[in-house]
């Protein structure tokens, strides 16, 4: 196989592991204001996600990163087309990073409370926003040469419409699916990671916005079929992707809190990969015109790159799969409300900072 | 302003500002590293409590680095999507290097790091911050390298018909004197600037009065590291110096605003007058100095600006090759004072406080304990607004001008609306850190510490550290 369909084949792997991963935590911090009716609580959920938001979110680094490298023309006219798109994905991730190291580092409820709304934003956004991105790359966004160039070569590709032509219908729909899909699977996660009270909200939950999801991404992606390059395996991929969900929503109910959570994973992994296969060999469409697409051929780095890189992936992913399973394997135990300590930060009353007022 | 200078703008803002993040962490992860080791080796508990207190310090410094790193990713192709398209081939595969081994590494780690004191047996929670450890200093290489490559291109033509750069030799990037010597120099700096640090917040407890046995320590070790680190970044940055001025001669001219061809270069420590033009008055000056620094001989011969100016013009065409000078000439001096007076204050302060002293009286070392916890923090930065501005007006040096990177799709009102964003968002994120810094360093290490939280777990169905 060529090296180019290899790194097709290996973004769309990172994508899948981001939204699998740190979909959970978008959830979780979507659920803050939702399920966690008071600071213990709330708490909880924060501390289910603590140990490991922080390594998920690198899933989405690793993924910007391999683009940069195996796709340039994909990365350069994607970041500098969705411009604005981004700039506000960057402040909410911003905003929610700091917020889980900070918000316990002052004893008051007022700033607990500010930074709880910057998780709340901060997750909701991105959460959005990833699908509006996905949707306007299938769906197609007006990619075109500069004015007065060459228009055979890729490198003169350049996004023509601005912020407001990111938000169309299509795209608005993949944005609310990916809202609520993470919504749901960030809810699923509570279940499977804590026991007591926010274990028993995030089930009611479930029962919920689960099938609202369902809804809104079975709309979206078979929309999504009428830009696929090979409907006739995405649309099964899609079906299986919504009887996974469906799966998922029963064995909550059964208790099965692992398995449940096993299969809105595989929900997650179908339906990216559904669109991946659908977008092949396209990495980013033109709705101008088809020959100013962006294709794995033409926007992609020289043979050496992608062997030099193939060769890194290759070696590294399975070793960061291992480590990063090995955490969840430590943190494994249910976190409830009676675990927390009253101090935050401090462990318990013999690790406490003395007050030095 | 147009796109071209907003853009600069705000790339400059936003890496100054990541970069006040980036060498304390890279830093201050081995001194925590290195008291929770003396820990686990000597089972002393003032190393656990230097652990914690130090270490809460690193996460909310370490908590901005990482959010504001995401930036800088992104604004390659968000701002400077023609550089993008020009260097991806090249300079894509160390970032996506730095990402699969290094961030993931310090991330995870650091995560099981600051959880894991009651999942973890004492020894593999020690190795926790170690593997941290050893993912940031990996992130530092890797970044290096790109940034090296920018400095001094190698292992790559340029396709005629796409008109991009291709890699054909990883090993030349990624390991070219340019990015070995300036990942040593970064990394002594950076351990100057976090030993000053850890020093100076122990000479302010010893002042203070107050946990006296816990601090001492962290004054002797973040005091010797300084100067150890000293003596590493002034011979790195010697060799460094004459490495650019072979790869970029017109740097090191701007850095000292020679504009003529001169033997027996000498360095100015001071001048006054216009640094821009031919006419200031130097009133300190080092005979030979600057001759010494670029060629290894008090005698040799260093290139000026106009020779450079007139030789690129053949070379490159007509166009202006010279650096903001001014810039250039004061970041070199700021970056070598402040990093040495932080050095100075170390050797002050380890003759002040030797063999269990502990003298109250003191003014002036009150005050300069103050400054050095800056100091050197602002040095590094100078040092780094020196070799990025002293490679202007290039953004790969003899490959691309910075002119022609900018994203030619992006409009000034987005640049705009992004700049007024970030720089909004990052001054009120400053002012919350340092006041929480700050906060976390008035309430001092714990006073009594768990011994084995691990062991501790069996017994007790509370969680040790909660956020």
């Amino acid at each position: 196989m060529e090296f180019v369909n290899v790194w097709f084949i290996l973004i769309a792997v990172l994508w899948i592991g981001y939204f699998v991963l740190d979909g959970f935590d978008l959830g979780v911090g979507i659920l803050l204001p939702i399920l966690g009716r008071d600071d213990l609580r709330r708490r909880v959920m924060i501390n289910a996600i603590g140990p490991v938001w922080d390594g998920n979110e690198v899933w989405l680094l690793v993924a910007g990163g391999a683009t940069f490298a195996a796709f340039p023309l994909w990365y350069a006219t994607m970041f500098s087309g969705f411009y604005l798109a981004f700039f506000v994905l960057l402040l909410a991730l911003i905003l929610r990073g700091v917020a889980f190291e900070y918000r316990s580092k002052e004893d008051s409820q007022s700033w607990r409370n500010r930074w709880d709304i910057a998780i709340f934003i901060g997750s909701a956004l991105p959460a959005f926003l990833f699908g509006v991105a996905f949707g306007n790359v299938i769906g197609g966004s007006p990619i075109e040469p500069l004015p007065g160039t060459d228009a055979a070569n890729a490198a003169n590709f350049n996004y023509a419409g601005n912020f407001f032509d990111l938000l169309n219908p299509f795209s608005i729909a993949v944005g609310l699916m990916t809202l609520l899909i993470f919504t749901t699977h960030g809810a699923i996660f509570l279940a499977l990671k804590t026991s007591g009270e926010v274990r028993e909200s995030a089930r009611s939950l479930i029962y919920k916005i689960g099938p609202l999801a369902a809804v809104v991404a079975v709309v979206a992606l078979l929309w999504a079929q009428s830009f696929s390059e090979r409907v006739a395996i995405t649309l099964p991929m899609v079906l299986v992707a919504a009887l996974a969900w469906l799966g998922a929503i029963w064995l909550t109910r059964a208790g099965r809190d692992g398995w449940a959570f096993v299969l809105s994973s595989t929900t997650i992994l179908l339906a990216v990969a559904a669109l991946f296969v659908g977008l092949f060999p396209n990495v980013m469409v033109s709705s101008i015109d088809s020959a100013f697409n962006l294709t794995i051929d033409n926007a992609s780095s020289a043979g050496y790159t992608l062997t030099v890189m193939t060769w890194v992936a290759v070696i590294m992913t399975p070793i960061v799969v291992i480590y990063q399973g090995w955490t969840y394997w430590v943190f494994r135990k249910r976190i409830s409300t009676s675990m927390i300590p009253d101090q935050p930060m401090a462990g318990r009353s013999d690790d406490r900072f003395v007050s030095t007022k | 302003m147009d796109v071209l200078d907003l853009s600069r703008w705000q790339f400059g803002i936003t890496t100054v500002y990541h970069f006040f993040f980036v060498p304390i962490t890279l830093g201050l992860v081995w001194f925590v590293a290195a008291f929770q080791t003396m820990w686990v080796v000597t089972g002393r508990e003032k190393y656990l409590k230097l652990t914690k207190f130090f270490g809460k310090l690193f996460l909310i410094n370490f908590a901005l680095g990482v959010v504001t790193g995401i930036v800088q990713e992104f604004q390659f192709g968000m701002n400077w999507s023609d550089y993008s398209r020009f260097v991806g081939d090249v300079f894509g595969a160390p970032l996506a290097m730095e990402g699969l081994l290094a961030f993931f590494l310090e991330s995870t780690f650091l995560g099981l790091w600051i959880f894991g004191w009651d999942r973890l047996p004492k020894k593999v929670h020690l190795a926790t911050i170690w593997a941290a450890a050893v993912g940031t200093m990996l992130s530092a290489y890797f970044i290096l390298a790109a940034n090296a490559w920018m400095q001094h291109p190698v292992g790559f033509e340029v396709d005629q018909d796409t008109g991009r750069a291709v890699l054909n030799d990883i090993g030349a990037v990624l390991f070219q004197n340019t990015a070995i010597i300036s990942f040593f120099h970064t990394m002594s700096a950076s351990f100057l600037v976090a030993g000053t640090g850890v020093a100076a917040v122990g000479a302010w407890f010893l002042m203070k009065n107050r946990q006296i046995d816990i601090f001492r320590p962290a004054i002797k070790v973040g005091a010797v590291v300084t100067l150890i680190a000293a003596v590493a970044v002034s011979i790195t940055g010697d060799i460094d110096s004459k490495i650019m001025v072979q790869q970029q001669p017109m740097k090191m001219a701007a850095a000292e605003a020679l504009y003529e061809s001169t033997t027996r270069a000498p360095f100015s420590v001071l001048t006054v007058g216009d640094v821009s033009g031919e006419n200031a008055t130097p009133i300190l000056e080092i005979p030979g100095l600057l001759s010494y620094l670029s060629t290894g001989s008090f005698d040799g011969t260093v290139e000026g600006i106009n020779e450079l100016q007139a030789r690129y013009e053949t070379e490159y065409g007509a166009g202006n090759y010279v650096p903001n000078v001014p810039i250039t000439y004061w970041g070199f001096r700021l970056m070598i004072g402040l990093g040495m007076l932080g050095a100075a204050w170390s050797l002050w302060a380890l003759w002040r406080y030797r063999g269990g002293r502990n003298p109250q009286k003191g003014r002036l070392f009150a005050f300069s304990t103050l400054f050095v916890m800056l100091g050197p923090l602002l040095g590094i930065s100078a040092g780094w607004i020196f070799t990025e501005m002293g490679r202007q007006p290039w953004v790969v040096f003899g490959q691309q001008l910075t002119a022609d990177g900018v994203s030619p799709s992006i409009t000034a009102t987005d640049v705009w609306i992004s700049l007024i964003g970030f720089t909004l968002v990052y001054g009120i994120l400053a002012i919350i850190e340092v006041k929480l810094i700050l906060k976390y360093i008035r309430a001092g290490a714990p006073e009594t510490v768990v011994e084995d939280p691990f062991k501790d777990a069996q017994s007790n169905d509370k969680l040790y550290f909660a956020y």
